[in-house]
């Protein structure tokens, strides 16, 4: 099964399971711009699988009021990149209900965010606005990188009785694959993908899957064993298994897509810091997206934002020796 | 307004219910700013000259199914669905039991499962895209509620309001957009916040727009009542402008001589709705001036046991700082 039929699996048979759960965005009707959203408005009705207009702050305080009222709304930013309209429903509101109300309402929504470039999406299409949410009380942020966890995250999603940003990354839809798993996956549990003894990588998103590449090529070419963990909840962190993985070598680096300042790579890096510094044998490296606003139109520039194999190889041979 | 009385479906018990709802209104909130003055609330921010339209609107509207979305100068709209003043002083003095907050917003903040009051926020309008989205959740599940979501003229300005009202068009919700145009946003006045009639923007999302008198009881109880006979039959949104005046400054933080007049303040005052409606109710037989005098002395009563038991009350334990960020316990 593929990353992007896994999403819709899941919406499918939550869909079935719960009649509160209901899906809004633009385009869903017509299955999405993207195609995760194919067979519900057949299968569930035009009420349950709802055209909204093209006003991304009314989809998510739509969405808010559903919630309020009872329902289990999934609603659809159509890319993360036009998630921003609606930052103030998100991070005054959803964020805020149950603890302005002292616990006497509660908005249990979900936000799907489909992010990161996938090549020729340029700045508006391509974006990784995790970090504008990330920190923000009253939020729970997820970024499966697996089919296995993107079903089992958007279920957890689904059922948890607050606000989830659900970050879907474009480039995962048709290139991962996989199949899914019978055991759920909790919200805020990390994942180990790769046990090793020499580095520790911890990433989460698309580039997981160059982090594995590239611990293979490591290991093939040079011995070197590397450690691999998924964080896959972004907020709250799995402090435990961070502090844990960066023990487990010493040696720690972090990997995002999303710029390096600010990015959730530096709140890793401070959590080995308080709870984990003398167990390090080198400083913490961070490779992350260089602080420009995105990847570009033009193919060159594009190439030259995004994180490859071939520089995870040297940022983890570089750290292997230190 | 005696031909409106007659005309329209006024009881004396409602006329009763909407007047002494202002007077509790009134009273509350001339209070609340003496307590603030004298240094016993930290802040307080008023609606008194928007009380008539409040508790008219109130009236109009089912306490069992309506869906409310309140914004923060609607004392007399929350004591018409039943909050008490006890609760009103518990959220003024910011105490652990004010059931809006329990002390962690500014007074005004409305929130009340009970009385199916949706929790409320500072930054404006977001409450508008909320009332639409409850309304849509109602007509999924087939239930009979209609949403009301007031806020001022201000808040029309933005674009939750614009997002909110299209939505609620374009699907034909069961919502009523209560605009309170109380002529000041702050310190700036109405015709700097709006080059036409906000009423007027109805018809841009497709709905009907009626602009009433807010001093007038009649007028707004009728306009309301419209709008959520027509909600019902699943003819869609209603948006109302009432006029009314911001007789207080904006807040207790707020000097409002530097940008307007006491004449105009005065003018204003004279037109008040709550002594329209005493003066009608005098004239229909209705009421006396002794009852007035029953009443303003029960409102004493009240307030001064509400405020000694507000005082006395409890403010939120430091350990519960970090509660209720996120449920406890997993999933629902």
């Amino acid at each position: 099964m593929k990353y992007i039929e896994a999403i819709r699996q899941a919406m499918y048979d939550e869909m079935a399971r719960d009649e509160r759960v209901f899906v809004l965005g633009e385009d869903v009707g017509k299955g999405g711009v993207l195609n995760t959203t194919q067979g519900l408005r057949d299968a569930f009705g035009s009420a349950r699988v709802l055209d909204t207009p093209l006003s991304e702050s009314a989809i998510v305080g739509v969405a808010i009021g559903a919630a309020m009222h009872g329902m289990r709304p999934i609603a659809e930013m159509q890319f993360a990149d036009f998630i921003f309209p609606a930052t103030n429903q998100i991070i005054s509101e959803a964020a805020k209900i149950r603890y302005r109300s002292n616990n006497d309402w509660e908005a249990p929504l979900v936000i799907r965010v489909p992010y990161g470039a996938t090549g020729g999406g340029a700045l508006y299409h391509s974006q990784c606005p995790e970090s504008v949410f990330f920190g923000t009380p009253g939020l729970k942020i997820v970024a499966p990188a697996t089919t296995a966890d993107a079903y089992a995250l958007l279920v957890a999603a689904v059922r948890d009785p607050d606000p989830v940003l659900y970050f879907e990354h474009k480039k995962c839809y048709l290139s991962i694959s996989g199949s899914l798993s019978p055991d759920p996956v909790r919200i805020g549990q990390a994942n180990v993908q790769r046990v090793g003894t020499d580095v520790t990588v911890i990433t989460y998103g698309v580039v997981l899957h160059d982090v594995l590449r590239a611990a293979e090529i490591a290991a093939a070419r040079d011995g070197v064993s590397v450690h691999v963990l998924d964080v896959r909840t972004l907020q709250p962190l799995d402090t435990e298994a961070i502090v844990e993985a960066a023990s487990h070598t010493g040696k720690v680096m972090i990997v995002h897509e999303d710029n390096k300042t600010g990015g959730v790579g530096a709140e890793i890096a401070a959590l080995i810091c308080e709870h984990a510094l003398f167990d390090l044998d080198a400083p913490i490296v961070r490779v992350c997206g260089p602080d420009v606003h995105a990847v570009a139109m033009s193919p060159t520039l594009e190439k030259a934002f995004l994180i490859n194999e071939e520089m995870l190889v040297r940022a983890i041979m570089t750290l292997a020796r230190a | 307004m005696e031909a409106q009385h007659a005309a329209g479906s006024w009881t004396e018990a409602l006329w009763r219910r909407c007047y002494e709802t202002v007077v509790r209104a009134r009273t509350y909130d001339e209070m609340a700013h003496v307590l603030q003055r004298s240094g016993k609330v930290a802040f307080h921010v008023s609606g008194i000259g928007q009380e008539t339209a409040q508790a008219a609107a109130a009236c109009a509207l089912n306490t069992e199914t309506d869906l409310f979305f309140p914004y923060y100068r609607d004392y007399a709209f929350m004591i018409a669905l039943g909050m008490s003043v006890d609760e009103l002083m518990l959220s003024l003095f910011l105490k652990a039991a004010d059931p809006n907050s329990g002390g962690r917003q500014m007074v005004g903040h409305f929130g009340c499962k009970r009385l199916r009051v949706f929790t409320g926020s500072s930054p404006v309008a977001t409450q508008i895209p909320h009332a639409v989205g409850a309304a849509y959740a109602a007509r999924l599940r087939g239930e009979e509620a209609v949403a009301f979501v007031s806020f001022g003229e201000g808040s029309s300005n933005q674009g939750d309001f614009h997002e909110g009202c299209n939505f609620a068009g374009v699907h034909q919700l069961p919502v009523i957009f209560f605009c309170q145009n109380n002529r000041y946003a702050i310190s700036v006045p109405e015709r700097w916040q709006v080059a036409g009639r906000i009423v007027d923007r109805a018809h841009g999302y497709g709905f009907t727009g009626v602009r009433v008198d807010g001093n007038d009881a009649f007028a707004v109880y009728d306009a309301v009542r419209t709008a959520r006979d027509r909600a019902r039959a699943g003819e869609g949104p209603t948006l109302i402008e009432a006029m009314v005046y911001r007789i207080q400054p904006h807040s207790t933080a707020d000097n409002d001589l530097l940008y307007r007049t006491r004449e105009e303040i005065e003018q204003h005052r004279a037109r008040d709705g709550c002594s329209a409606m005493r003066a009608y109710g005098i004239e229909a037989g209705m009421w006396s001036m002794a009852q007035e005098d029953a009443l303003r002395a029960q409102c004493a009563h009240a307030l001064k046991q509400a405020i000694e038991y507000a005082e006395r009350a409890p403010y939120a334990d430091a350990s519960t700082l970090c509660d209720h960020i996120v449920a406890e316990g997993g999933q629902r």
